[in-house]
């Protein structure tokens, strides 16, 4: 049975990790940029959630919303702040700005909530589900995160299949010259591909949080740059790569956890990137790579 | 009034003086054409028209409003259309994707009636609709972004070299393609290296050389011009 616990935590911190990386990956796939603020995106809305749930006393569903409309307003106030300006420069340039949006955020949060670490309670609020008489424990919050990734994942390929501003997101993420002789809105576009990505890093953060329950100012940065490590892997512009490079970034944590050893992890983790990277540089779903970091 | 009228344009790409104080004018319902070399500015010219680059000086005026300044994405909804350089389609969109996003501005409806009159002017199209546009041929890709221009209604269609690298008997149909949207009413600004070809279709036609209106004069009489003879249609 433990085999199969850890595939579920597995899949469970997977899908974390899948809810993160199609947030990077959309972003990248429409504004070409490696937003590497999204992490630091995903504490902001874990404290958003806990101030709203410990502090104002709020139920968990309005505090999950209070906290992905918080972090697509930061999001659509980064991107306006920070990258907008930098629209025609350099993609290096981009990248250090992005970085130190990261840690402005993150020192941000040290200046307002402090280095302690703050004891977040799962938003599910549910008896454990025992199986096969008690031998195998699923945690509901597990159910909740896989749910939520799989209902995002769909959700996120209906929109850009079938709407009209899922398809102009894709037209932008193609050619934005052509695009904008379409008269579609490219700035407008970014905002709200960066407001999608930013309320999905929210939702990430609430249930990574309810999960491994210790929240402090960096708690969203090494699972950011494993997402970023996901999406690569799937593939950086594809949704269902993303998606897939979680859960198996996901999958491959745990069980190095469970049966090499927990310092190792990560180690293992990065190692499996290097691998993929050297087999297919596309990423697994990926098409050919045009622009380098 | 001329329904577009370009004044004095000039145009730098970073220090490179590319368009030199050009002037033309597009009645409604004409077909023009601007003709000339490679770096004559032609390109450059269209593309300013649609606001993807910034004139330094100079006016645009578009039914006697002015474009200077105005967003190429807001172009579209006042009727300009450019079906630009190298076709440019997105080729991981589906042809009907593709045509959708032409009628991007457009309500439902309209993007409806608009693709019944693309898919009969392109059966081509309409067979393929369901595949990705990348994986059609270039004389299709031609026609497809010449479909998703039409989406819109334009009162202005601008097209970018609509002939190049397709083959002979492509352009031909090219060609009558276009004189078939200017008898819908569609207003024509052409730019081609093919000029003999663009001559002949047009109502009128400017010679641009390094940046400047060198010659102008009705399509006919650019045709048995000397120097127009000598320097674009081989003799």
């Amino acid at each position: 049975m433990g085999f199969i616990t850890n595939l579920i935590n597995g899949i469970s911190l997977g899908s974390v990790y899948a809810i993160i990386a199609l947030g990077y990956t959309m972003v990248y796939g429409i504004a070409k940029m490696l937003n590497f603020a999204h992490g630091d995106v995903i504490m902001v809305g874990g404290y958003i959630c806990f101030i709203a749930m410990f502090n104002l006393g709020l139920p968990p569903i309005v505090a999950v919303l209070l906290s992905i409309v918080g972090c697509t307003c930061l999001g659509i106030v980064v991107e306006r702040l920070a990258y907008k300006p930098l629209r025609e420069a350099p993609s290096l340039a981009v990248l250090i700005t992005a970085i130190g949006v990261s840690y402005f955020l993150q020192n941000s949060a040290l200046l307002i909530w402090g280095a302690d670490p703050k004891a977040f309670r799962s938003v599910v609020d549910l008896p454990s589900i025992k199986l096969f008489g008690g031998q195998l424990t699923v945690s509901p919050i597990s159910i909740v995160t896989v749910l939520a990734c799989v209902v995002i994942m769909v959700g996120l390929t209906l929109f850009t299949s079938r709407t009209k501003m899922g398809k102009a997101m894709r037209a932008c993420s193609e050619d934005k010259g052509a695009a904008q002789l379409m008269g579609i809105n490219v700035n407008t576009t970014i905002s709200m591909v960066f407001a999608i990505g930013s309320g999905l890093a929210a939702i990430a953060g609430v249930l990574l949080c309810s999960t491994y329950p210790t929240l402090m100012p960096t708690t969203g940065s090494l699972p950011g740059i494993k997402a970023f490590t996901a999406a690569v892997i799937g593939g950086i512009g594809s949704i269902p790569g993303a998606a897939l490079g979680g859960i198996l970034l996901g999958i491959i944590e745990i069980f190095a956890k469970a049966y090499i050893g927990t310092q190792l992890a990560d180690a293992i983790v990065f190692a499996v990137l290097i691998v993929v990277l050297l087999i297919r540089p596309a990423g697994l779903l990926g098409k050919e790579i045009h622009e380098k970091v | 009034m001329a329904m577009l009228k370009v004044s004095d344009l000039n145009v730098y790409y970073g220090s490179i003086h590319a368009v030199k104080g050009v002037s033309f004018e597009v009645e409604e319902g004409e077909i023009v054409t601007l003709i000339g070399a490679n770096g004559a500015g032609k390109s450059t010219t269209l593309n300013t028209v649609a606001g993807l680059l910034k004139a330094r000086t100079g006016t645009i005026e578009f039914e006697g409003e002015s474009l200077v300044g105005i967003p190429a994405h807001k172009m579209v909804s006042k009727g300009i259309a450019l079906c630009p350089e190298g076709r440019r389609i997105f080729q991981d969109l589906t042809v009907r994707e593709n045509l959708d996003m032409g009628a991007f501005t457009r309500s439902d409806d309209e993007a409806v009636e608009m693709r019944k009159v693309v898919y009969e002017r392109f059966p081509r199209l309409k067979e393929r609709r369901n595949q990705r546009a990348g994986t059609l041929s270039g004389g299709e890709q031609q026609m497809l972004a010449m479909g998703r221009a039409l989406m819109s209604k334009p009162k202005l269609m601008m097209l970018d070299e609509p002939s190049m690298g397709l083959a002979p008997i492509l352009v031909q149909e090219i060609f009558d393609i276009i004189k078939a949207f200017n008898e819908m009413g569609t207003t024509v600004l052409l730019v081609e290296q093919n000029a003999s070809m663009a001559l002949s279709v047009a109502d009128r036609g400017y010679v641009l050389e390094t940046g400047r209106v060198v010659k102008t004069g009705t399509g006919a009489e650019l045709l048995v011009d000397d120097d127009v003879r000598k320097a674009y249609l081989g003799g």
